[in-house]
């Protein structure tokens, strides 16, 4: 597909919007839902991995530190990193802000 | 050649889906479609018809196996009626979304409370926004013909929508009537193997039915708008085929005497057979009224309907279905706002009749015409009446 969801007409759709590439579902920017954004505090963090486990859209990655961050093309700001963090590394802050 | 066989209309349409060769039948028994379903079971039974027949827990269920079976290419047969229909409400909206061609008679039959299993087209008016193509039968021939007629639309590579074709309870699915079956090689040259385009295959995998966000969801409706409204084209053209193949005409609106009539009626379905003779003795009697039987409801015939009443006066629509709390009829009020943009000074007078099985006869047609001619004259404070109630 080459052009953007927003561009595509009514006549560049496959019948029924039928989707005929698997997997494409991740193409689905699902950030755009979010009105929190996470931030860290990386020195408290143990590397636990809690938030990874829990994140209910598994937009959760490791960076070149070990660190555990979310993906912000897919995460939709739902704030449950940031509860299950046992030592308060993540904030939600309001987008905008 | 095939000569006419006296047989029960619901065993006729088991007999064309047998001629059509489906190849997946899902059902769930109701009255008054037992028949048809029970035909069917009998016929993958005896092996006469190479079909799975799904024998399924319910109407939803149906509608729902009828899903996948359409989605792998499978040419798909379903029946129902009334309370049925109502309980598959939710899946014929998936089944024409996801442009899935399906074939399903629906033996039209009154909406309970209070229980009614006898006709009226309470079942089929209530799934007119569903987005399938609906085709109203007046008579057993036209039923087994529209069966055939149907698949062809249906699988069509322009349409690939689910077609309706609606047959009035007992008053035309319990008739024992002459009925003419095509041969099986007539019929498999009329109607060649389904081709669905984009069918569910574990080598080429699709999803269907997905999530459709803001982003796409308006132009996957639109598409599917528009792709409605062209299937006319294709329904004129098969009925045109079928007629040159098989001699019998079919089309959207038809006129009976109505030519330059000043007054004129319009019914859908089996009642038609009765207003027609109700027609003839008043013409007889030297009265200027003609009748117009309206077959094809969805994708809805503006220019057919505006072209058959461009010289009457007084149009007088039954409708065997009432819009509670709304201007009476659904065909009634359809067909006014059709001819509200022509411009055309012409007196619509709506009744509703004929519900939950209830007889409309010769001399009630007449009643109604004459009733219909006097409110076009005096009018009337209501928006519609009902016809044949007790006061």
């Amino acid at each position: 597909m080459t052009k953007s969801e927003d561009e595509l007409t009514w006549k560049d759709l496959e019948i029924a919007s039928i989707v005929t590439e698997p997997g494409s579902a991740s193409k689905y920017k699902t950030g755009d839902w979010r009105s929190q954004r996470p931030t860290y505090k990386f020195k408290k963090c143990i590397k636990c991995g809690l938030c990874w486990i829990f994140c209910p859209q598994a937009c959760i990655y490791q960076d070149d530190e070990g660190y555990f961050v979310a993906d912000l093309y897919h995460c939709y700001g739902c704030g449950i990193c940031a509860k299950e963090c046992p030592t308060g590394v993540i904030t939600m802050v309001e987008e905008g802000e | 050649m095939p000569s006419k066989i006296g047989m029960e209309v619901s065993v006729a349409i088991g007999e064309a889906v047998r001629l059509a060769n489906a190849d997946v039948i899902a059902a769930y028994p109701i009255t008054p479609q037992t028949h048809i379903v029970e035909h069917l079971a009998e016929l993958v039974a005896d092996g006469k018809l190479d079909a799975e027949f799904m024998p399924v827990e319910s109407e939803h269920s149906a509608m729902s196996a009828c899903l996948g079976s359409a989605a792998v290419g499978a040419r798909t047969f379903t029946a129902t009626a009334g309370q049925g229909l109502e309980l598959m409400h939710e899946v014929l909206y998936i089944a024409s979304s996801m442009r899935l061609p399906i074939v399903m008679t629906v033996v039209n039959r009154a909406l309970s409370a209070p229980l009614s299993v006898w006709g009226d087209h309470s079942d089929a008016m209530a799934v007119r926004d569903t987005g399938w193509i609906q085709i109203f039968a007046e008579n057993g021939q036209e039923v087994v013909d529209n069966v055939l007629c149907a698949f062809r639309i249906a699988e069509d590579r322009r349409v690939l929508l689910p077609v309706m074709v609606h047959l009035d309870g007992f008053h035309l699915s319990h008739m024992i009537e002459p009925i003419l079956l095509p041969e099986q090689g007539e019929v498999d040259q009329f109607l060649p193997p389904n081709q669905y385009p984009l069918p569910l295959d574990p080598n080429k995998p699709v999803t269907m039915g997905d999530f459709g966000p803001p982003a796409i969801y308006t132009e996957t409706k639109w598409a599917q708008e528009v792709n409605l409204r062209q299937a006319k084209e294709v329904i004129l053209q098969v009925w045109n085929e079928f007629g040159d193949t098989f001699g019998r005409h079919y089309t959207p609106v038809e006129c009976y005497r109505c030519e330059d009539c000043r007054v004129l009626l319009l019914t859908m379905g089996s009642f038609s057979e009765t207003a027609m003779s109700a027609i003839d003795k008043m013409r007889s009697e030297g009265n200027d009224v003609g009748l117009i039987r309206l077959r094809l409801w969805r994708p809805f015939p503006f220019d057919e309907i505006r072209q058959a009443v461009r010289n009457a006066e007084v149009l007088i629509v039954l409708d065997r279905a009432l819009s509670f709390g709304g201007p009476g009829g659904p065909v009634c009020s359809e067909i006014k706002s059709a001819l509200y943009q022509s411009g055309r000074k012409l007196k619509i007078v709506g009744f509703v009749g004929g519900l939950g099985g209830r007889d409309i006869s010769i001399a009630g047609f007449e009643e109604i015409i004459n009733r219909g001619i006097e409110i076009s004259e005096v009018g009337s404070p209501h928006e519609f009446e009902i016809f044949g109630v007790r006061e």
